[in-house]
């Protein structure tokens, strides 16, 4: 597990438990106090923790399911980047004919109208993740250099197919009229878009937290990361698992598509490949195949993201590059790493 | 003597070699027999790409290992003598101090991002390389008041290669030699000395411990060969090649900008390239280019005329659209690695087996 040492001294346990590791938790702290003493206003800083955190969750919720298929089968998807699209234009077609609903000063009309925007996003996402896994993916189990090409080659498809079919353009989306603007409370403002975004990545983290730990399709999930082999052996079948986990993964791409393009507010079909290269350092330093780190990861890399976005702002992106060497010249394999590798 | 100058390595059937003579008379001859500037542009664009995925295919299709930084290197040459050209005026001296200050600078960063990720599997190498070049991207953008930002830089280059010199008086062959017909020339013949050196480096004792790499990692490494050095090495040769294309695209473009050399648009153009005109020889990459550009440039103009001549049919003109031309490359692309994984060259050369695995 994450300290084999732990996990022996714990051997004379009936199970032996792998301890918690709690070095990487400190991390986030870390970095935000140290964000706090640079920045010197705590209003600004409370502003930019909170722009932070909302970032994080929708990487997270964006880049849990990647980290989990890698872990699974030893797959990446390069094309992950197009099921965000798919989610992004999905509640976009959604959201048109709804513009009532959403432009009603009623906070139940716009949750409504928000809710089935992202369901619908979220479960074509994830039924075309289904296709993509059978018609795309399923030929290459087990050859890496193919996966890459091919994951890429069906993005670029993906992107152009997008564009053919909603036009070239750019999109905007409008958010509903009760998640605009901030709530004041004294001299602090938190944008209502963002506690929202916080909320739904919460719900996400512990929903999977619950599944992977209390559920036996969690505990057969985890397994397969720890051994696929000893899984199959068990008799249990592990594609059919990996089939269930890639199609959830592309459906919270989907919904991290929709949070994404309204916290953006305008996208196009690249929308995808750009967060794309966040997500991918969020699974690198949260350790390839760990929902757990991903998690962490996510927080760092926005933390880092809006701090430096505010204290530097040239260098806010190579800001998470240095994140990623320091974290992986610390541990090579990232926060948490799994077993397995 | 051409089998030497092929370093032993020579097209593997008749089709083929026929093919690439085709490609190299067209190429050699381009100012005299495909007249206008619009012409000798693309012809320009198909050396500098030669080049380009050549020096790709030496990590994909030799080495196996997917790389996504690849136009981090073309662009460090490009704006190494862009910038240098900018800041310090036209000159010779000034464009070898340039190229020599983008080769350690390339070299540099593909050792360091090699040593970082090369240990390893290939996805993390795929990964870290995307993220350092979209970083780099950024970088390049944002300082602007160096590197002119997304304007990028427009700059003079020596005397010699400008479009206003005339050689002679006279025009030969129906075409006037200008500077420009010079710069032409300086790019094809450094194209054919770079894919020939290219050529020599695959066919060396250290091409053939790639291929081993690519073929059986543990194998090569129980054999003696360190494969962390090997790829590392290879990695910072194909950098220096990269960068060397990025100086011809300068040099020839006179400009140097985030969008024709840095831009995730020219990796994704390299990636179909190299894997449509086939992978681990590099006489794909010869292939790949030309098509590919040629297709860039002309296929726009044929699917013009294909959703002109369907219109009326729902969403089919919408797909045969000039600006989706990429969709076909794409679905040419995903089913050229099912169905053909050696490319068009290695279907022509005849061999049954992909080095992709």
């Amino acid at each position: 597990m994450t300290d084999q040492a732990a996990t022996r001294t714990g051997a004379a346990d009936a199970i032996p438990q792998a301890r918690l590791d709690l070095i990487p938790l400190a991390l986030p702290v870390a970095l935000a106090g140290l964000a706090f003493l640079l920045i010197g206003t705590p209003t600004t800083w409370l502003t930019l923790t909170l722009a932070a955190l909302a970032m994080g969750m929708m990487i997270f919720v964006i880049a849990s399911g990647l980290t989990l298929v890698f872990g699974l089968m030893d797959v990446i998807n390069f094309g992950h980047g197009a099921f965000i699209a798919v989610g992004a234009y999905l509640a976009m077609t959604v959201l048109g004919p709804l513009a009532p609903l959403v432009q009603a000063d009623s906070l139940m009309l716009n949750l409504a109208a928000l809710a089935l925007a992202a369901l619908v996003a979220t479960f074509g996402a994830g039924a075309l993740g289904l296709a993509f896994e059978r018609v795309v993916i399923r030929p290459v189990y087990g050859q890496h250099l193919k996966q890459i090409l091919i994951t890429m080659g069906g993005l670029i498809i993906a992107e152009q197919l997008l564009h053919a079919i909603f036009g070239g353009d750019q999109k905007a989306m409008a958010l509903p009229t009760a998640f605009r603007g901030a709530i004041v409370v004294g001299d602090l403002a938190f944008e209502k878009f963002r506690l929202l975004a916080v909320a739904i990545g919460l719900v996400v983290f512990l929903a999977m937290q619950l599944t992977l730990n209390r559920t036996r399709i969690g505990l057969l999930i985890r397994a397969g990361v720890e051994n696929s082999e000893m899984v199959e052996a068990l008799g249990y079948r592990i594609r059919r698992l990996f089939v269930g986990v890639f199609a959830a993964g592309s459906a919270l791409a989907g919904l991290g598509g929709v949070l994404w393009a309204l916290y953006r507010e305008t996208f196009t079909a690249a929308i995808g490949s750009e967060v794309m290269v966040l997500v991918f350092i969020v699974i690198i330093i949260g350790g390839l195949g760990s929902v757990g780190g991903c998690f962490l990861g996510a927080i760092l890399v926005a933390m880092m993201a809006n701090y430096t976005a505010f204290l530097a702002p040239k260098v806010a992106l190579a800001s998470s590059i240095l994140l990623m060497v320091a974290i992986l010249m610390w541990r090579p394999q990232g926060l948490y790493p799994v077993a397995k590798r | 003597m051409i089998r030497a100058l092929l370093s032993d390595d020579p097209p593997k059937s008749r089709l083929l070699a026929a093919l690439l003579v085709l490609i190299l008379a067209g190429l050699a001859a381009a100012p005299f027999v495909f007249p206008g500037a619009a012409a000798l542009n693309t012809a320009a664009k198909i050396c500098i790409f030669i080049v380009l995925v050549a020096s790709y295919d030496i990590l994909l299709g030799y080495t196996g290992i997917v790389s996504f930084a690849h136009t981090m290197f073309f662009g460090i040459g490009g704006y190494g003598v862009g910038l240098s050209l900018y800041f310090l005026g036209p000159g010779w001296p000034v464009v070898a101090l340039g190229i020599v200050v983008a080769l350690v600078i390339g070299v540099v960063l593909a050792l360091a991002v090699g040593l970082v990720s090369l240990r390893v599997k290939a996805i993390f190498f795929a990964m870290i390389t995307l993220a350092v070049a979209s970083a780099f991207m950024i970088l390049t953008t944002q300082l602007s008041e160096f590197t002119g930002g997304e304007d990028g830089r427009t700059f003079r280059v020596p005397e010699l290669l400008r479009p206003t010199t005339r050689l002679f008086e006279e025009p030969f062959l129906g075409t006037a030699i200008t500077g420009r017909v010079l710069a032409y020339y300086l790019v094809f013949l450094s194209a054919v000395a770079l894919f020939l050196l290219a050529l020599r480096l695959v066919n060396s004792c250290f091409g053939r411990v790639l291929q081993a790499i690519r073929e059986n990692e543990m194998r090569a490494e129980a054999l003696g060969y360190r494969v962390v050095y090997f790829r590392t090495m290879a990695s910072c040769l194909s950098a220096a090649l990269a960068v060397m294309a990025g100086a011809m695209s300068a040099l020839w473009l006179r400009y140097t900008g985030p969008e024709t050399t840095l831009s995730f648009a020219i990796m994704l153009d390299v990636l179909l390239m190299v894997v449509i005109g086939g992978t681990g020889t590099l006489y794909g990459a010869v292939i790949g280019a030309t098509l590919f550009i040629l297709a860039q440039n002309y296929l726009q103009k044929l699917m013009a005329m294909a959703a002109a001549a369907t219109e009326g049919i729902p969403l089919l003109p919408r797909l045969l659209h000039p600006d989706r031309w990429l969709l076909l490359l794409g679905v040419l692309f995903v089913l050229s690695i099912y169905f053909f994984p050696t490319g068009i060259a290695g279907k022509l050369a005849g061999r049954g087996r992909g080095p992709a695995a």
